[in-house]
């Protein structure tokens, strides 16, 4: 039976209040970090547990916290990103909803292990229910004497409040985000400086995903060892998949890292296989930035092993023929689905998603949008499949911010694999405007030896 | 606070909630409640006029550009006149294949618009947006601040009978 550690009571009537969420073990983490840890124990704590951040990028947290600078009279801040943006993403908003007193109680001891005193949840404009319900928890949690001057009467003080965007996917990169928390258009910044050293109003700064920061109850709770006993290898603990697509039972699943691929879509304690009894064409896990991979590359890698839900089997083969875990963001499609269609429609969404600072950003994928439906409705011509693999090159680390990465890899991915149903849509014009390609063909992968 | 020149002013309960929005930043920082109060303004007045937008920059002493930068950026801002719904379908990949494109050309046709545009009546907008975290819920669409999903032609003609009948749409827990 799978453990669960931060949806453990997600079923339970009421959890949403502080009364329940209290009664079946909240804020216990709380009582511990501020009564018996000091900060310093609680950094050692995360950083035993291996946790990486959930946003997507997975770099690990306990060392991220240790590189913000604590200049002495500056105040420092936590900022949680529930700006949730990526398509195919939906897990956050599930924890919020559902459990929100779980996120600010990770606020509480992830700010004092920081040393911050006054943090933000940055939540998605879209989100405006989700924003009044951590509303009226964030009372109850003031009301309780978790939060404002000297909680539990140890000297510290904080307080915790939520800001919201206003529709744009960008607000989600750390540096935007805190553009935006100022009250400015989300444009990224040069790095560096880093969030770390100046971020917020110029002060040092950390970004953690909401997942991330519910994540650190339990590690407080049980300490960070017995958390790294879940998963394998650098993949440790739980994570929050949220699946959709051409499946079964689409939602949000907690699962121990290590699952395999194959058991999260075939079985029946998570995704319970295609719908209507199709078969698999291809699964993006990671939301839709990351590589697609097609259905012989995802249950198995090119070597034949076993593809695990874990951060290094799902990028085993590297963009040759591995993806991401990415923010968890798991797309199923099934055979009837058309890949050229949905790499436009990603494409698309980073056009409208880009905040037009740099330009291979901005005119790169408003031209891989328009070469992408040309091929699409029956007007490409064979050298637009090698104009757009040029394109999303030319776009690949040119641009301030890893929106760019995120718009040029799915392109890349979906050349590469399905090349073949590329070229079928420019030979058949007419046909592919009614048909569908289904399957491609496998292809062999020439792997390593040690 | 400084005179406020035009007759463009929120009531006093929308000013209350602007002092508890400024007051969630340090001193100093009152820009950073723009994005919020820009909400609120927009579930007041229906749309950001440029004379809304000044207002907006005389409460928080910044500078009027400050505020139509950010009023533009932001797909949620409407600086023009909308509908009192605005039916905003998700168009983003899990949802296209779970029929988004068919929702989207019923409503059409049901309500004699073209995506982007307004009924006649005024009562709603119909808009295509990008992921709104409901991906498993798919095909789905945002009205004020609700979500609608595992939508079908059914649901969308109750919806928009139920919407027509009590043209609300809520922000901020304010009413249209
Ligand atoms: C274009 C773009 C969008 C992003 N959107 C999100 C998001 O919605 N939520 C999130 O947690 N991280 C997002 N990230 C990653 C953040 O920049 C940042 O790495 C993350 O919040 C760090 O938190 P973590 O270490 O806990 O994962 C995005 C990054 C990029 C480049
Ligand atoms: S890569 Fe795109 S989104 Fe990122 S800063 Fe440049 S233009 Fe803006
Ligand atoms: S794709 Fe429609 S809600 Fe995510």
């Amino acid at each position: 039976m799978t453990r669960k550690l931060l949806l453990e009571h997600d079923h339970i009537e009421g959890i949403r209040t502080y009364d329940v969420y209290r009664k079946n073990g909240g804020y216990r983490s709380v009582e511990k970090a501020l009564k018996s840890m000091s900060p310093d124990d609680i950094v050692e704590e995360v950083k035993k547990s291996g946790l990486r951040g959930r946003g997507g990028a997975g770099f690990p947290t306990g060392m991220k916290w240790s590189f913000l600078a604590k200049p002495d009279g500056v105040p420092r801040h936590l900022l949680c990103n529930a700006d949730e943006s990526e398509p195919g993403t939906f897990k956050d908003r599930y924890l919020m909803e559902k459990i929100p007193h779980l996120l600010i109680e990770g606020m509480i001891v992830s700010s004092f292990a920081l040393g911050a005193n006054q943090s933000y949840i940055y939540i998605r404009g879209e989100y405006m229910y989700v924003l009044q319900i951590l509303e009226k928890a964030i009372q109850e949690a003031y009301a309780n004497g978790w939060l404002g001057k000297n909680i539990l009467g140890s000297g510290y003080d904080l307080d915790l409040a939520v800001a919201p965007g206003a529709g744009a996917y960008i607000c989600g990169e750390e540096t935007a985000l805190i553009e935006s928390l100022e009250g400015k258009r989300g444009n990224p910044r040069m790095k560096p400086p880093f969030p770390a050293v100046k971020g917020l109003w110029q002060r040092p700064t950390v970004v953690n995903n909401v997942e991330t920061i519910a994540a650190v109850v339990p590690i407080v709770n049980d300490g960070g060892d017995e958390y790294a006993k879940i998963g394998i290898g650098r993949s440790t603990g739980t994570k929050l998949i949220s699946a959709s697509g051409n499946i079964n039972k689409p939602g949000v699943y907690e699962i121990e890292l290590g699952v395999s691929v194959e058991e999260f879509i075939y079985s029946d304690t998570y995704c319970g296989g295609i719908k209507n009894g199709k078969k698999l064409k291809a699964c993006v896990p990671g939301g839709s930035s990351v590589p697609i991979l097609p259905h012989y590359l995802v249950c198995k890698t090119a070597a034949g092993e076993d593809r695990l839900m874990t951060y290094e089997s799902l990028a085993d083969g590297g963009f040759e023929s591995g993806s991401m875990l990415g923010s968890g963001g798991f797309i199923v499609y099934d055979e009837d689905q058309c890949i050229v269609r949905n790499t436009w429609n990603f494409a698309r969404f980073y056009h409208h998603e880009s905040c037009g600072q740099c330009s291979p950003c901005r005119e790169g994928t408003g031209w891989m949008k328009k070469v992408l439906y040309n091929i699409e409705s029956g007007k490409g011509k064979s050298e637009d499949i090698d104009l757009l693999w040029d394109i999303q090159r030319k776009i690949e680390g040119n641009t301030i911010c890893p929106l760019g990465d995120a718009a040029a890899w799915p392109v890349a991915a979906a050349i590469r694999h399905f090349r073949e149903e590329f070229e079928w849509h420019v030979k058949e014009p007419v046909l592919s405007q009614t048909e569908n390609y289904g399957l491609v063909s496998e292809k062999s992968f020439v792997t390593e030896t040690v | 606070m400084e005179e406020v020149k035009t007759n463009i002013e929120f009531p006093r309960e929308l000013l209350d909630e602007v002092q508890r929005v400024v007051g969630m930043f340090p001193e100093g920082k009152q820009k950073s409640a723009l994005l919020r109060v820009l909400h609120i303004a927009q579930a007041h007045w229906g749309h950001l006029s440029p004379d809304i937008m000044d207002y907006v920059a005389r409460l928080l002493h910044i500078q009027p550009i400050e505020v139509y930068e950010v009023a533009t950026f932001y797909s949620m801002y409407d600086t023009a006149q909308v509908g009192k719904v605005k039916l905003e379908v998700c168009r983003t990949g899990p949802c296209m294949i779970e029929g988004a494109e068919k929702i989207i050309a019923y409503i059409e046709s049901k309500l004699g618009i073209k995506e982007g545009e307004t009924t006649s009546d005024g009562i709603f907008t119909l808009k295509a947006v990008e992921c709104l975290g409901a991906c498993g819920y798919a095909p789905m669409l945002q009205a004020g601040e609700k979500f609608h999903e595992h939508l079908t032609e059914e649901k969308v003609d109750e919806l928009i009978e139920q919407y027509r009948q009590n043209p609300v749409a809520n922000y901020m827990g304010l009413q249209k």
